[in-house]
């Protein structure tokens, strides 16, 4: 242990420990931007810098080892002034357009003038006057708000391997850049948006699409129908203010209905049915010995990833829509038939965890219904600001339940929300499916866990089943390099581009570190575990939809609405109705 | 007057460079042999003993770095020479590498015995790419001749940054990225090139070496200021009558530089400073001449030795544009990575401009003052450290030039600042 002194207080601590971490222990909280708990130290911002003994050299607290004999001052008048100082020359070169930004009330930069009372600034106001970028459908950039603290470059490079982001130029000129390209789309971006949640600013966010859905809302003909993926209730709970999964069904659906929803559905729903088909298919390519590993489609980050990195692997992927996609070919046609409804009156929001699905819900294959199949994806985030925009009171909600036909969902549908949670599902239903018998403990604890890459052998009366999960496209890389050079054992891969699953998804509430995704999946297994149904080929909605619908899984029909096809050269451009060169 | 003492340029016009028979006839590579002959523990003290200082500029133990990197338990160790030279006005270490390569190899050589290193490289400027061949080629004499059986050197060229001759930034420019400073600890000594323990040196500190291992440590202590010991290459220029390159004893005064070997000015014109280290070094004003030159002493009169430039201007030349100019270098120059020399070089050049034309008032100086303070104490590296001192040290040593040119003179107090 070492001894040292921070601001007159004594405090002993493991050697390696650094001064932020050390002044934290007794409860010295140094203000800091660059710094990011889930990240490697980068020491840029010089906004937490402190005294130490007499030097006059100020130290970076993140940065600083402690050592024997220290002391520390984190808050005389000379090291504020410093800190200020520095703050102020970056507020001086960033725009000043707080009431336009879309991280009002949500910006590190922001809190910290705050904190520092800044009422003014000595230096010039400058703007750099860089062009925004709009090409990507998923999310866009500002870089006059970037403050250069690269943590966006880190997690693309470091978390996910994708590489999307790059320094050019230096000193004043210096500034983040899609790497290979101008614009984004042009570089190797999978639209994850896992930036975002790093990104202390607004520099990088998702394309905000409430408009959208007001207009239809206003528009008489249009019957706006909503599908809620299963991560989304739990964790759209942060955004009014209250802990992960703290905000039940009944009160999100009526809080839907509220800010002008016309039928609350549920991609749980969908969830359930792509575990039927995925399973079905899972078993004739394992009794066919057809293109194994079978790996899932679900995520369209890890479907982009595969695209841009994996091209020659696609044919392992499972032509199964992700749920959001099955959604969207299903109510414009079998809910619509349902319904009585007209479907070119129906115009479908997704309400997701994820920036990526707005870039899928574009792809021009996604028509199966005869229209686009989902109109529009809103993330949580987005939800949470049309739940302030009404300024809902969520204690005196009456509760509301899901609507007809595409409602129903079971516990394995829920755990789709987390990283190993399709793989559980589908273990659920193939184990049935297989063998005949009946699944007693459905809790598949090796599939659990988060470790970047989990596996597990699952024996199936005699047959066994290899399985992996990966959540990151960090773990995607390794698992399809196996695949590649024809390593891999598995038989069934899940992956998952968003650290911890669809809980860490791009478009969930900000997420400030790797805690916040450990508590929102506890909160998954949970509702799991409250459900009085937990196989998805229990659903009696599904089994209504096979039999008045479908026939049968991989039936044809089933393969013309919910099954696709993948794209060894990601075709970006082709976006119907998108306009790279837009602005907002 | 004071004398030249040649030690590291003792070969200088006596050898062909190309020529390792004339190096080795002049005593090359003595102290490499008896280097070997040495357990490496004794070697280092004896470096340590001999009291050398990084020539680099920041003045560190040489001895001591490298007890460092020795005692760093790794198996793989590099010895890297700092050939960055990219402070303007010097040019010490080009005359050192193209007069008398073999020193050089030597001098990593021996460095490389003392911590157990088997790979060198030295890092060239990139606007040096002349000397490529000619370090190249002594290396394959070297390699050739045997002196270099179990320490191999490579060359690698720079692509003409500023940043890069600071030893973090050279490190990541070595591994092939983008040359920018690594926060401290940890110091290259212990992790450095591919975060292995990893000597960088200066070329004219590696170059003191092999004399000092040849003819003892206790020889060396004794030459120059005792706490700087040996000679110090210094490049005169600017306003001078005799510009040009010489290796003194570190006791020699600036006054001895300027009015000794230099000659004084040109037209019998009045002294008006000297800035001494360098682009990023301290003005000086005439009433401080007799600050000997050693680092030490330097420090305490509030000076720099920096690289060892010395840049003299009379009494004619306009020291508020010519710290502009210093100042714009430096927003050229800074790589970018941390707040205060990012934002603030250029918000310094700003100021200064706008005090040039008159436009300043008593705020801008009294900000430019806060801001270059701020730089010099919370910068990740010494390159935003040391970007403020000129104007800072200008302001120091002639306010006048500066609260001359804005609209309210004095503070109240009676202070310029």
């Amino acid at each position: 242990m070492v001894n040292l002194t921070i601001d007159g207080q004594s405090v002993s601590v493991p050697e390696g420990t650094t001064i932020l971490e050390a002044a934290r222990a007794v409860g010295v909280r140094i203000p800091t931007l660059c710094f990011h708990p889930d990240q490697s130290i980068k020491a840029n911002c010089r906004i937490c810098m402190c005294k130490v003994g007499e030097s006059r050299v100020l130290q970076a607290a993140c940065a600083s080892p402690v050592y024997e004999g220290m002391t520390v001052d984190t808050r005389s008048p000379g090291v504020i002034e410093a800190r200020k100082l520095n703050l102020q020359l970056l507020l001086a070169n960033h725009p000043q357009d707080c009431l336009n930004c879309i991280r009002n009330g949500a910006c590190q930069l922001q809190d910290l003038a705050a904190e520092f009372y800044v009422r003014d600034n000595p230096f010039e106001i400058k703007s750099r006057h860089m062009e925004k970028d709009f090409s990507t459908p998923s999310l866009f950039r500002d870089p006059d708000k970037c403050i250069l603290c690269r943590r966006c470059i880190e997690v693309c490079s470091v978390v996910q391997t994708v590489n999307a982001y790059g320094m050019q130029g230096r000193g004043i000129s210096s500034i983040v850049v899609p790497t290979m390209g101008e614009k984004q789309i042009e570089s190797t971006c999978i639209m994850c948006g896992q930036c975002i949640h790093v990104c202390p600013v607004g520099a990088i966010n998702e394309v905000e699409e409430i408009d959208k859905f007001m207009e239809a809302v206003a528009d008489p003909d249009k019957i706006v129908v909503t599908q809620i993926a299963p991560s989304v209730r739990l964790a759209v709970a942060e955004e009014i203010g209250r802990r992960t999964g703290e905000l039940s069904m009944e009160s999100f659906v009526s809080a839907l209905r509220h800010v002008g929803f016309d039928y609350v559905l549920s991609t749980n729903y969908t969830a359930d049915l792509t575990i039927v088909e995925e399973g079905s298919e899972l078993l004739k390519r394992i009794k066919e010995n057809d293109r194994l590993p079978v790996i899932t489609s679900c995520s369209p980050g890890w479907i982009n990833f595969c695209e841009t990195f994996f091209p020659d692997m696609l044919e392992h992927l499972s032509s199964c829509k992700s749920p959001q996609q099955m959604f969207g070919a299903l109510v414009k046609t079998y809910w619509a038939e349902k319904m009585g409804a007209d479907p070119s009156r129906i115009y479908s929001v997704s309400i997701m965890p994820c920036v990526a699905k707005k870039y899928e819900a574009a792809r021009p294959e996604m028509n199966a219904s005869g229209y686009r199949d989902v109109d529009l994806v809103l993330t949580t985030r987005e939800v949470g600001r049309l739940f302030r925009l009404n300024r809902l009171d969520f204690s005196k909600l009456a509760p509301s339940q899901l609507d007809s036909w595409m409602g129903n969902f079971t516990g394995a549908a829920v755990i789709f929300g987390t990283s190993g949670g399709v793989t559980e599902a589908a273990l659920r239903t193939a184990y049935e499916l297989a063998t005949g018998e009946l699944l007693e403990d459905v809790e598949f604890q090796a599939v659990r866990g988060r470790e970047n890459i989990r596996e597990a052998e699952i024996d199936m009366k005699g047959t066994k089943v290899n399985v992996a999960v990966g959540h990151s496209t960090r773990a995607a890389r390794e698992l399809m390099e196996q695949v590649r050079s024809g390593q891999s054992k598995y038989h069934f891969i899940e992956i998952m581009a968003c650290p911890g699953g669809c809980i860490g998804g791009g478009g969930q509430p900000l997420t400030r570190s790797d805690q916040q995704r450990a508590e929102r999946i506890q909160a998954i297994y949970l509702e799991d575990q409250a459900q009085q149904l937990r196989k998805s080929h229990e659903n009696p909605q599904i089994k209504t939809l096979y039999d008045d619908y479908l026939g049968a899984p991989l039936s044809e029909k089933s393969h013309q609405l919910l099954h696709t096809h993948y794209h060894p050269a990601n075709n970006r451009y082709a976006v119907p109705g998108w306009n790279p060169q837009a602005t907002n | 007057m004071a004398k030249e003492t040649r030690i590291i340029l003792k070969n200088l016009g006596k050898i062909d460079p190309m020529k390792i028979e004339d190096a080795v006839a002049q005593g090359g590579y003595q102290g490499l042999l008896r280097a070997r002959g040495m357990a490496a523990a004794d070697l280092i003290q004896e470096v340590k003993d001999s009291g050398l200082r990084g020539r680099g500029g920041a003045g560190f133990n040489c001895g001591q770095k490298w007890a460092f990197a020795a005692a760093a338990p790794r198996n793989e160790k590099y010895v890297v020479c700092n050939a960055d030279e990219g402070e303007p006005s010097t040019y010490k270490d080009r005359i050192i590498m193209e007069n008398d390569p073999h020193r050089l190899i030597e001098g990593m050589a021996i460095c490389a015995h003392a911590i157990g290193s088997r790979q060198g490289y030295i890092y060239l400027r990139g606007e040096y790419s002349f000397l490529s061949g000619v370090l190249t080629h002594a290396i394959d004499q070297a390699r050739e001749a045997g002196y270099l059986a179990d320490f191999d050197i490579t060359v690698r060229r720079g692509a003409g940054a500023y940043i890069c001759g600071e030893e973090t930034a050279l490190i990541e420019s070595l591994e092939g990225k983008r040359g920018e400073p690594r926060y401290k600890p940890p110091y290259p000594p212990t992790q450095g090139l591919w975060q292995l323990p990893t000597i960088v040196n200066n070329v004219e500190t590696l170059a003191n070496l092999p004399s000092i291992v040849d003819r003892g440590a206790a020889w060396f202590a004794s030459l120059g200021a005792p706490s700087y010991p040996g000679t110090k290459i210094f490049t005169l220029t600017g306003d001078i009558n005799n510009p040009g390159f010489y290796e003194v004893p570190t006791n020699t005064s600036i006054q001895d530089i300027v009015y000794g070997f230099g000659g004084g000015i040109p037209g019998d014109l009045a002294l008006q400073a000297v800035q001494i280290g360098g682009t990023s070094g301290a003005f000086v004003p005439p009433e401080m001449l007799d600050t000997p030159l050693d680092f030490d002493s330097m420090q305490y009169a509030g000076l720099t030795l920096g690289s060892g430039a010395v840049f003299v201007l009379d009494e004619t030349r306009d020291i508020l544009e010519v710290v502009t100019r210093i100042e714009a270098f430096f927003e050229h120059e800074s790589c970018g990575k941390c707040t205060p020399c990012r934002e603030g070089t250029p918000r310094l050049v700003g100021l200064l401009e706008k005090i040039a034309q008159g436009q300043g008032s008593r705020f801008d100086l009294d900000l430019a003052q806060k801001l270059g303070r701020n730089m010099t104490i919370t910068s990740l590296c010494g390159l935003g450290m040391a970007a403020p001192v000129p104007m800072l040290t200008a302001m120091q040593h002639f306010p006048a030039v500066f609260t001359d040119q804005v609209s309210i003179k004095t503070s109240e107090e009676g202070s310029p600042w």
